[in-house]
């Protein structure tokens, strides 16, 4: 898409998108969102880029190997963080028995292991949302 | 013979199915095993459970974390689904072009 008036757009509106993206997922225990939603708004900012300046740009702000990565990482960080609940004597990814600081209610460093496993979360979908929309695009072009 | 063992099969599946319709208990009914203490349960003691005051991510990321874990796993099985269909084929042209190159 070759429009000066998109690409300009594109590049304001680019940090507000991911703010808000991160915003969601942070919020993920207080307010209504989480890792699926804010994962994905974020994912979007990462389309909208794509979109307005070409695949090679966008692939080179979020290239497959670090999307993939990410992708495997975040998986791997929700299980390791479930094994705590093993390692402490309770079942798998058990909350406040396994030690978690659970905070106070309703401020952002509560909850325990529910802002770690969205964290873990919204990178994966985020990750997956990009690797999908790239790989789909590289079949195409 | 391959025909008829599906059949037997696919019939079998019907006829338990189909019995298993008759016991169900009428939709929007009181009485309905759905409308247990667990909902009251999760408004209750939620909050202390899990110091969350979003409800929902109290029950998916606490409560119901395995499956949550099920469902960024379907996730992965996606995307490995996808890059093996359509990566594959990208794969193969960049060999191409290094055979033209060399």
């Amino acid at each position: 898409m070759d429009d000066l008036f998109v690409r300009v757009i594109t590049k304001m509106i680019l940090p507000f998108i991911q703010l808000y993206g991160v915003y969601v997922i942070i919020h993920g225990h207080l307010s209504p969102g989480g890792g699926f939603s804010g994962g994905a708004i974020f994912a979007a900012s990462i389309v909208l880029y794509t979109l307005a300046f070409g695949l090679k740009p966008g692939q080179k702000r979020m290239p497959h190997k670090v999307s993939s990565k990410i992708e495997t990482g975040g998986i791997i960080f929700f299980i390791l963080v479930g094994f705590a609940g093993i390692a402490t004597g309770y079942n798998f990814l058990t909350n406040q028995e396994a030690g978690f600081p659970m905070g106070e209610l309703g401020s952002v460093f509560s909850a325990g292991l529910i802002p770690i496993v969205t964290i873990a979360i919204g990178l994966k979908v985020m990750s997956t949302i990009i690797t999908l929309f790239h790989t789909m695009l590289e079949e195409e072009g | 013979m391959k025909k008829i063992f599906t059949l037997i099969v696919l019939g079998g599946l019907l006829l338990v199915l189909l019995s298993s319709i008759s016991e169900l208990p009428p939709i929007g009914d009181r009485t309905n095993p759905s409308y247990n203490e667990i909902a009251e349960y999760y408004i209750s003691e939620g909050a202390e459970d899990t110091g969350s005051t979003n409800l929902i991510a109290a029950i998916i990321t606490d409560y119901r974390a395995f499956d949550t874990l099920g469902e960024t796993t379907v996730l992965f099985t996606g995307i490995a689904a996808v890059v093996s269909l359509i990566g594959v084929f990208h794969h193969r042209k960049s060999d191409k072009e290094e055979e033209h190159h060399g």
